[in-house]
């Protein structure tokens, strides 16, 4: 059990050290931006003596090396600073962002993944015969039309002609729980059909993989239907591959559905970062960078994880 | 529609069809024109305003960073949310004149170079607290001094002085300016309690609603306010949703989750217009798509070469493939009927003879570079396009550089000598003309100096006998037409939609977009 602890001990710190490096990458990425932050926030009529006092205030005198470790202090102590288009303070704005965005990707990925590997697993089990072929094609299909136009279709057909659900997903909190569910039922299905083939296609690869193994003959052998071939034999040996493609589609659930939240006009994260850009608000696009990184760093981190856990040559040393 | 009749008198209440036109069509239906007259007058009797419900609306140009403070409005959600809580001094009627608002009246002296507005006595602030002449000077003082980042900053610039005299404020200018009263409509300047200077973004004024629930760029809830002196505004309830995508908008509206939209893409609008539930509305404005040429740098300092590459520019062609139709051919200046004053100029038409004519003798050799984005106008790229062709057959060559979106308009307009632009005009012709033709304007994106012009200019703007402006601004129109750098193919209209869960919406009001921004207030749910 030493073993484990270390390697886990090891990727954790790996992680942390990870998202230290990427906090460097974001805080020297927005200095080198072109324009200075006092100069965009005056705009054209800055007079010197307003950019002067501006930049005192903001701090923009000290060298970067303190404003980085200032900056990095807040954040540890959970002060993302304050917005310098709205003056509000960042972490209050961005925590009702986050959760809108956590919402949708949690519904999406409690709706994508079981489906995912349950058609990949039945994939598997009717290989090359045409419930595999079907379910490829009809998957395939999905994850090649661009996002924004899956969006517009269901959007269409459904919201416009159906009328079942909100052609948009927009929730704010007088609504109750059923209702917020209602809203997002279409950013739902298109975040599904966008993510399934992936995660469809490597549960079928992984288990295919192991299928090719002597034990699973064997299995066959003394007389285990498909179905259970697959899920006593196959699937725990390939679970490591599949929990990694699961965690970069619940990654991309969180920090890649800018398009959907604006065909949606779902209030999430995506939105709310585009707009600071444009307007160059430094602090914002720091803070949601951090905040990105430390999703996609962490989804993966537990990935691998899990990967480790479910290695039984390490869970059992000799 | 089973009963053609029916559906008559259906448009007869949303205010779609005249008498005349009904009692026609109805006489077509074999109707004697007695019976149709009864008959109209009982359908516009069922347009009477119904009070209460919620009138929810989805518009185009919010953004997370927006600000509550009215001095930095700069897009149509932010002149919608002004519009429910706050007033000017004055606002534009249905014919284009003036009418009264926190002001209820005003009057200039003889050379307008001094103006008073009379404070309308007994209304409240939504806070309660009284509406005193201090808080309008104290609004227009904010807009006006060394700090202010007030959008209004530039129409403030020749008042000298503001001052309280009794429950008047007196305006004194700098230089006469028979216009001062039309500056006061100007979105930005909300009379706000001291100004504003204290919480400029608490959206605390005289209007007729009260904003409720604000999420920036998002959502904004407006409820009736009680107090309001007025008679503006038939729904209880105001829900604003900001839906940037033209797409997303539209099939909001078509699933019966709004009931306005702005900005319907003209592209496909005659096909929005064909579900039953919705009404497609137009109304010309004095917004124009633009080709600007700096008049002073080569190639383009050659008067001949500008009248060249104005008659090589086919109009119609553009406002039928470009605007759809939404829209009316321009005349190379920045006016047209949609401002006070207004003369028409012979109109320029497309005439590659005339091209060829004046090319030659400009003496140019070669190619002449357009630069264009997507972002300059809807379908710039393929307005230039069409225009390429259309020069091609004057012999002209234009070599067409597509640039990108970001940075156009620090980098191409107003800096390179031609490009693609847009201007959304502006309420009075003084204004359009000293924001963008004056010798020394910042914007003067024609690089265009006329000593004649600017003269002219100031003289209109002190000049009161309304016969002797009106001449000044046909003569500095045909100035602009014949001298100036700009090529105005088309104005484009304002394209919105209504489902027909509303009425009261009105086609054809001066001003800004969505009736001037009054569309939600005169607008109600049938009952």
């Amino acid at each position: 059990m030493g073993q484990v602890a270390t390697l886990l001990a090891q990727r954790i710190a790996l992680s942390l050290l990870l998202l230290f490096l990427v906090s460097i990458l974001i805080f020297v990425g927005t200095i080198i931006l072109p324009g200075d932050v006092a100069q965009s926030i005056l705009g054209q009529s800055a007079t010197p003596e307003a950019l002067a006092n501006l930049r005192a205030e903001l701090g923009l005198n000290d060298p970067p090396l303190t404003r980085y470790f200032a900056w990095l202090g807040g954040i540890l102590q959970g002060d993302l600073g304050t917005a310098l288009t709205s003056g509000q303070d960042i972490a209050t704005s961005i925590g009702t962002r986050l959760g809108n965005t956590l919402f949708l990707a949690f519904w999406a990925a409690v709706v994508a993944v079981p489906l995912a590997i349950f058609l990949g697993l039945l994939a598997v089990r009717y290989r090359d015969r045409w419930p595999d072929k079907l379910i490829s094609a009809v998957t395939l299909a999905s994850i090649s039309i661009p996002e924004f136009l899956i969006g517009y279709l269901l959007m269409y057909f459904i919201s416009v002609r159906l009328g079942w659900f909100p052609s948009v997903a927009m929730t704010n909190d007088s609504m109750g729980f059923w209702d917020k569910l209602n809203a997002i039922a279409l950013p739902v299905m298109v975040l599904t059909l966008v993510v399934l083939a992936h995660m469809m296609r490597m549960t079928r690869a992984a288990i295919l993989n192991v299928m090719q193994s002597a034990y699973i003959e064997t299995a066959e052998l003394k007389g285990l239907s498909g179905l259970d071939v697959i899920r006593k034999h196959a699937f725990p040996n390939a679970i490591a591959p599949i929990v990694n493609v699961v965690m970069l589609n619940l990654a991309y659930l969180v920090v890649g559905v800018v398009v959907i939240e604006v065909v949606f006009v779902y209030p999430g994260m995506g939105q709310y970062l585009v707009d600071h850009v444009s307007k160059r608000d430094v602090p914002v696009v720091q803070a949601c960078g951090l905040i990105f990184a430390a999703v996609y760093i962490g989804l993966n981190m537990v990935a691998d994880i899990v990967s480790i856990l479910s290695n039984p040559r390490l869970r059992h040393p000799k | 529609m089973t009963n053609p009749l029916d559906f008559m008198a259906g448009r007869v209440s949303a205010g779609k069809m005249s008498r005349r036109e009904f009692i026609g069509r109805a006489s077509a239906l074999g109707i004697g024109a007695a019976m149709a007259n009864t008959m109209f007058a009982q359908a516009a009797r069922a347009a009477t305003p119904v009070k209460g419900g919620t009138i929810k609306m989805a518009f185009q140009g919010g953004s997370t960073t927006d600000s509550l403070d009215p001095a930095l409005a700069t897009n149509t959600v932010a002149l919608m949310v002004i519009r429910f809580w706050g007033e000017p001094l004055v606002e534009l009627d249905k014919s284009g004149g003036l009418v009264g608002k926190v002001a209820e009246s005003f009057e200039g002296s003889a050379d307008a170079s001094t103006w008073r507005f009379r404070i309308r006595d007994g209304i409240t602030f939504s806070n309660g607290q009284a509406v005193t002449p201090e808080d309008v000077v104290a609004t227009m003082q904010r807009h006006s001094d060394d700090e202010s980042k007030s959008g209004a900053l530039g129409l403030m610039r020749d008042i000298k002085d503001i001052r309280v005299d009794g429950r008047d404020v007196v305006f004194e200018l700098t230089s006469p300016n028979a216009d001062l009263p039309y500056l006061m409509s100007d979105y930005h300047l909300m009379i706000q309690p001291n100004g504003g200077r204290d919480a400029p973004d608490a959206a605390i004024g005289t209007g007729p609603y009260i904003l409720k629930e604000v999420d920036m760029g998002v959502r904004f809830v407006a409820e009736k306010n009680p107090n309001y002196w007025g008679d503006l505004g038939h729904a209880d309830t105001m829900e604003l949703l900001v839906i940037n995508d033209n797409t997303a908008r539209v099939a909001a509206l078509q699933s019966g989750q709004v009931d306005l939209i702005d900005r319907v893409p003209p592209r496909t609008a005659k096909l929005v217009a064909r579900a039953p539930n919705i009404d497609v509305h137009q109304t010309s404005g004095p917004g124009h798509y633009v080709f600007i040429m700096h008049c002073d740098t080569a190639p383009f300092d050659n008067k001949d070469l500008r009248l060249a590459l104005k008659y090589a520019m086919n109009r119609q062609e553009l406002v039928d493939k470009v605007l759809f139709g939404y829209g009316s051919v321009g005349n190379d200046t920045p006016i047209n009927a949609a401002y006070p004053l207004f003369t028409e100029l012979e109109q320029r038409s497309y005439d590659p003879e005339k091209a060829a004519f004046h090319f030659k003798k400009s003496g140019h050799d070669g190619s002449v570079l357009l630069r264009t984005s997507d972002n300059s106008f809807p379908g710039a790229p393929d307005a230039a396009a069409l225009y390429q062709q259309s020069a091609a057959a004057a012999g002209i060559d234009i070599e067409i550089k597509r640039e990108p979106n970001d940075g156009y308009w620090s980098e191409v307009w107003n800096a390179q000598p031609f490009c693609t632009s847009y201007w959304g005009g502006r309420p009075t012709q003084d204004q359009m003309y000293s924001t963008a033709y004056l010798s020394t304007a910042d914007w003067n994106d024609t690089r265009f100096k006329n000593e004649q012009f600017d003269q002219l200019l100031f003289a209109a703007r002190a000049e009161t006998d309304q016969a002797k402006r009106k001449q000044m601004y046909a003569d500095m129109g045909q100035i602009v037409h014949d001298e100036g750098g700009l090529i105005c193919p088309m104005f484009n209209d304002f394209v919105e939609a209504t489902s027909t869960r509303v009425s009261g919406f009105v086609e054809g009001i001066p001003g800004q977009v969505l009736m001037n921004g009054y569309a939600p207030h005169q607008m109600w749910v049938n009952a």
